[in-house]
């Protein structure tokens, strides 16, 4: 995993509420991004680098950008054969750390031509020192910067079947920045065979190779065109029955088994794509004949233990698991009876607190649960959830109320008892404050009357064996 | 059936998984189910499986925060600043003089420059899959007859099965289709030798002959050859100007003279005749 840099500010320079309140900025930027569609973030490979003194989550850059001159300068001591071109090379690339720089070095005529002839070089370090400055292009936030790069992609993807570790992991990251540009570059890196390059190099044994590999596709899949140009490549069926569901929730059972023994930060960041993967897969479309079933209980376990380790810090991931959660509940009756039988509903209830979607899940969960049939409804009972619903109707959130309506509904269906118990806890009275809201009165009034109906002239079936059908095993 | 009440968390952190799954097995039967039946009216609730596209907002707070992350995260450069150094030593290859002092960049100038060497001809080339072309157009001597009958030229692009029949059709091919550039290093065609091939010279060397003062005259030594040269030889400045001849030997044997324009090693200049900033 990539590891946080290690700040190292000076106290005294910046005080907690300030770090705070970029903190937030930040985050407010993201969101506003993203909700425009244009959430994009690049990478960086460089060497060290410290934080300076403000704290800023930016990276100090040693020297100062360079003038136009410094560059023509350097440009032309690049072209001369001897040591000095090194030296050259690598103060040129200290420059393009600088969006000035790099925006003064695009602007010249002939740089490119330049900085592509070092970087074909048969001069291992040459090279590596050129492919170093077309890497702080292609990280450039000005488009034009890193636009001025696709001449040299058709090269970056020649490397990638070259056998330099190093060079091919910087191929790959420089790929990856590209990719995530504009439409202009993924039209260009499209028809150049990307994807087959990419395909090749998941052959590599080594690891940092693997992750720019990863780093590079999850870019191209970032496009707005990725749903008809770029997926169309991967095939969900194929995935399936190549076995890809094991694999994962045999990874969730590792991540959640290992979670009490070593240190978990960032592990959120793991378990999440994994999370979203299997419930994708899960609500893959049956008609495109790969209807995925999962049968480990011990993912339910596994779920649990990540929902309560992350629910102070990183509450979205609460969200998401519970998501995972409604779709192998829904259809899966293996879960619904795992959850009641190994005492996991308490935890499930002690979420219905939290935030509106995760109340939701959370009572769309035990609909699913409830719907299973009189057993299911009378664990639900016997384990309290009566009371949980009862304080949820003193909340206002009509979808919420809605869904707790269907979840009533479904209780006194299979077990009439529900209704009778729900009467004598003041059940009509919380009923009361929703009878006058349009999209839930119907419902209101259907259950009241539900619930004043004796038991034994309901046209409820008895919660014997002879509804029930016991699954084949 | 009741359960005693005590956290979940402190009872399954307690428990490993694969423990838990004997247990799983042998105590909980599964409870029966009822045949599903479609909702009663007013009501509507169906389980279903949920999706939601990738720019719903529920996926917001996790995308956020992978951002976050994103941005905050610094290199994962293998240890550049520290590699360990040793005393130098040469490469092995013969004929190649380039000097190490770390073990590293020995790799790196292996992996360039001798990994994926032709051994009739010596030329390096930066793939393996760009060799076995090379080998296969300039040294096999059916490839040349069976040419002549089919299209044997194959596009150089990974995953793309066309065959050409002649060298310029396939660059026709990886420029118009591909968006390749037309002077694409690693596609040079192989040429008959001839005495002309030296008016391949551009007049002076400018910008916009591609950069690399030695590896070009070399190349054009060895007339457009598809593959990187290696002529570090001629890099090292503590060689002699006069030096390199002897590794140069092979390479005359390509060639008929060299141009008197051409002067090597150290002390060539090539400079810029004029650098106009773009529009």
């Amino acid at each position: 995993m990539w590891s946080r840099r290690s700040c190292r500010y000076r106290p005294d320079a910046i005080g907690l509420e300030e770090l705070r309140a970029r903190r937030r900025e930040q985050e407010s930027a993201l969101r506003k991004a993203r909700r425009q569609q244009q959430l994009v973030s690049k990478r960086l490979l460089r060497e060290d680098s410290i934080v300076n003194g403000d704290g800023q989550a930016g990276v100090e850059i040693a020297t100062d950008p360079l003038s136009e001159q410094e560059v023509l300068q350097l440009l032309r001591d690049v072209q001369r054969g001897t040591e000095e071109r090194k030296k050259s090379l690598y103060r040129l690339r200290q420059g393009l750390q600088h969006k000035e720089t790099q925006q003064r070095f695009v602007r010249l005529e002939g740089s490119m031509r330049i900085l592509i002839g070092l970087f074909t070089s048969s001069l291992a370090d040459v090279q590596m020192e050129a492919a170093r400055c077309l890497h702080e292009l292609s990280h450039s936030s000005d488009p034009a910067v890193s636009e001025a790069c696709l001449p040299a992609t058709s090269y970056l993807l020649t490397y990638l079947s070259g056998q330099s570790v190093e060079l091919t992991e910087l191929c790959l990251y420089t790929l990856g920045n590209l990719a995530v540009e504009s439409n202009t570059v993924r039209k260009q890196l499209l028809p150049q065979g990307i994807i087959p390059a990419l395909v090749s190099s998941i052959q590599s044994p080594h690891l940092a190779v693997l992750e720019g590999l990863g780093y590079v596709l999850s870019q191209l899949l970032q496009a707005k065109e990725a749903p008809t140009k770029i997926i169309p490549h991967v095939n969900n069926a194929l995935l399936v029955s190549q076995g890809i569901v094991s694999t994962l929730v045999l990874l969730l059972l590792e991540l959640a088994s290992g979670m009490s023994k070593a240190a978990t930060e960032g592990l959120e960041l793991l378990i999440c794509p994994v999370l979203r993967c299997l419930s994708n897969l899960l609500a893959e479309d049956e008609t495109e004949g790969c209807k995925v079933q999962i049968q480990d209980e011990r993912l339910l376990v596994a779920l649990f233990l990540f929902m309560q380790h992350f629910l102070q810090q990183h509450p979205f991931l609460v969200q998401e698991c519970l998501w995972l959660l409604n779709n192998l509940t829904a259809d899966e009756p293996i879960f619904c009876s795992a959850v009641l039988t190994l005492g996991l509903l308490p935890a499930l209830l002690q979420l219905l607190a939290c935030s509106q979607m995760m109340t939701l899940l959370v009572l769309t969960v035990l609909c699913n649960i409830a719907e299973k049939g009189p057993a299911y409804c009378h664990q639900l009972h016997q384990q309290a959830v009566l009371p949980a619903l009862l304080s949820i109707l003193t909340l206002s959130d009509v979808q919420v109320i809605g869904q707790s309506l269907e979840l009533l509904h479904l209780l006194f269906l299979h077990l009439p008892e529900a209704a009778d118990d729900f009467v004598s806890q003041a059940g009509l009275q919380a009923l009361e404050q929703h009878k006058d809201n349009p999209q839930l009165e119907e419902r209101v009034r259907a259950l009241k009357e539900t619930s004043l109906q004796p038991a034994a002239t309901s046209q409820i079936f008895p919660h014997t064996a002879s509804a029930a059908v016991l699954p084949s095993t | 059936m009741s359960v005693a009440p005590s956290s979940p968390g402190q009872r399954y952190d307690r428990m490993l998984l694969p423990e838990l799954s004997v247990t799983l097995r042998l105590e909980q039967p599964l409870l029966p189910v009822m045949p599903r039946t479609p909702p009663r009216a007013p009501f509507c609730f169906s389980p279903s499986r949920l999706r939601f596209h990738r720019q719903h907002e529920f996926f917001e707070d996790g995308d956020i925060h992978r951002h976050m992350y994103l941005q905050e995260i610094l290199t994962h450069v293998t240890e550049v600043t520290e590699r360990p150094k040793v005393s130098e030593f040469c490469c092995h290859i013969v004929g190649c003089c380039q000097v190490f002092d770390t073990l590293d960049s020995y790799e790196h100038h292996y992996n360039t420059l001798h990994r994926n060497m032709c051994s009739f001809c010596k030329r390096s080339f930066p793939s393996g899959h760009l060799l076995d072309t090379h080998i296969l157009e300039w040294h096999d001597s059916l490839f040349q007859i069976m040419a002549e009958k089919q299209n044997m030229y194959q596009c150089l692009v990974e995953g793309c099965a066309e065959k050409f029949k002649s060298s310029k059709d396939r660059k026709d091919h990886l420029v118009k289709v591909h968006l390749y550039p037309s002077d694409f290093r690693f596609d040079r065609p192989k040429k008959v030798k001839s005495s002309t091939k030296h008016r391949k010279l551009p007049p002076k060397l400018d910008v916009s002959v591609p950069m690399d003062v030695s590896v070009e005259t070399c190349e054009q030594l060895q007339m457009d050859s598809m593959e990187v040269c290696s002529s570090e030889s001629l890099e090292s400045p503590t060689q002699p100007v006069s030096g390199p001849a002897s590794s140069l030997q092979e390479k005359q044997l390509y060639k008929a003279r060299i141009p008197s324009t051409i002067c090597f090693g150290q002390g060539a200049s090539r400079g810029f005749k004029s650098m106009k900033k773009k529009v």
